[in-house]
């Protein structure tokens, strides 16, 4: 069942938050240096176990765009799941591990999509999501 | 295939083309009305809408410019709007590697900030503009004109003038979208035409300016903005896959040339 995370927040005020940004910077470095570019922002939550979230982003045709999240403790594992405006889960590239995974892709069309940070293992925790795109 | 052999993402293990776990491969349409949107992800900058226009074949730059705006509008809304269209500007001469350029748009912004009393905590993002300029950083140009976006949207959370914050925004898309808009009615191309298919995110600023305090809403600049989104909303709607045709990327740039010149215009500028 797909259930939504409870509290989010924009700002990474909590030392949980700030490390699951870490993380997340961590994973998107990796992008930004085969030429993505860094969004300035982020969208910081918390998750509990086997729990969902989800955001809506708005992507063009012919960008190639990367998905970064990362959590805190207890977090163990976390995935990135991508979905076009229709709600139909997309084939990504992954990149998973652990505390820290991302999901690439390029879309056909201009349009809606839907990003979801699923905490697979491990306890409540805080995450973070930033994207790179080129 | 996203992922090629490149140094830095080998470092990571990617698994290409994958359905990761046990996900639901549908969301309920209740699912995706829920979903966070914020400002700051939900949004797209003007310089990811400018990468995509660059895919098929480089576009005329510096044929984009427009001539310099007044930076001494007295009405905030005004202000606002006008801030998010000149950080556009400031992708648009970051995309044409015109240092100068950039180093003006950089002083008009400081000023437009000043104007609305944020102008503290990006002072020091001005010098930085001004260094990345000078030695053609042109990344770190990009990243720095958004985060000098979102410390002004900051501010004017911080200052109780969270609802201008939208302002900035729809400003910066509109004139995003005349330039594309321009550009492919220029020189059509049907895969940049594409670009223009955005019915979900007018959505999404057109009902958060619905969510503007009544005083602001009523503006008359806000009101008419307000009303040219559901215009644009019905302009910007085509199936997925579709591309619109050159009279429909006409119609488009004809709406929001006409919002820029609403935007900046001064009644007193002689």
């Amino acid at each position: 069942m797909f259930v939504f995370a409870g509290v989010v927040t924009s700002l990474a005020d909590t030392d949980a938050e700030v490390n699951a940004r870490k993380n997340a910077l961590d994973v998107a470095g990796a992008f930004t240096n085969d030429g993505f570019k860094l969004r300035d922002g982020h969208w910081c939550g918390t998750l509990k176990a086997q729990d969902h979230a989800l955001i809506a982003v708005n992507l063009y045709a012919g960008n190639q765009y990367w998905f970064a999240v990362g959590a805190a403790d207890p977090a163990k594992k976390i995935a990135v799941n991508i979905y076009d405006e229709t709600g139909r889960l997309l084939r990504t590239d992954h990149y998973e591990g652990g505390d820290r995974a991302a999901a690439g892709f390029s879309p056909n069309d201009s349009g809606q999509y839907f990003v979801s940070v699923d905490l697979v293992e491990g306890g409540s925790s805080s995450f973070c999501l930033i994207y790179s795109y080129k | 295939m996203l992922v090629r052999g490149r140094t830095a993402l080998l470092l990571l293990p990617i698994a290409a083309g994958a359905l990761i776990g046990a996900e639901p491969a549908k969301l309920a349409p209740d699912q995706m009305a829920k979903a966070a949107r914020t400002d700051t992800i939900t949004i797209p900058t003007p310089g990811e809408l400018f990468a995509a226009l660059q895919k098929p074949g480089k576009p005329n730059w510096t044929g984009a410019y427009r001539a310099p705006i007044p930076t001494t509008y007295k009405n905030r809304a005004q202000l606002a709007l006008n801030l998010g269209g000149l950080i556009a500007d400031g992708f648009i001469a970051v995309e044409a590697q015109d240092s100068q350029q950039v180093k003006n748009i950089g002083s008009d912004v400081i000023k437009l900030a000043k104007a609305l009393g944020v102008s503290q905590n990006i002072l020091s993002r001005s010098n930085s503009i001004n260094d990345f300029a000078e030695t053609n950083q042109w990344d770190s140009l990009q990243e720095e004109l958004e985060a000098t976006q979102n410390e002004v949207k900051n501010s004017m959370q911080s200052h109780s003038d969270q609802d201008l914050v939208i302002l900035v925004s729809i400003g910066g898309w509109i004139r995003g979208t005349q330039v594309v808009s321009g550009s492919v009615a220029a020189n059509y191309d049907a895969r940049s035409a594409k670009l223009l298919r955005q019915p979900a995110l007018v959505g999404f600023i057109h009902a958060k300016l619905n969510d503007v305090s009544p005083e602001l809403r009523n503006d008359p600049l806000v009101k008419n903005v307000n009303d040219q989104l559901t215009n644009l909303e019905k302009l910007v709607t085509f199936p997925a896959g579709k591309s619109p045709s050159p009279d429909d990327v006409r119609k488009v740039n004809n709406v929001v040339s006409d919002l820029i010149q609403q935007i900046q215009h001064k009644p007193d500028a002689k």
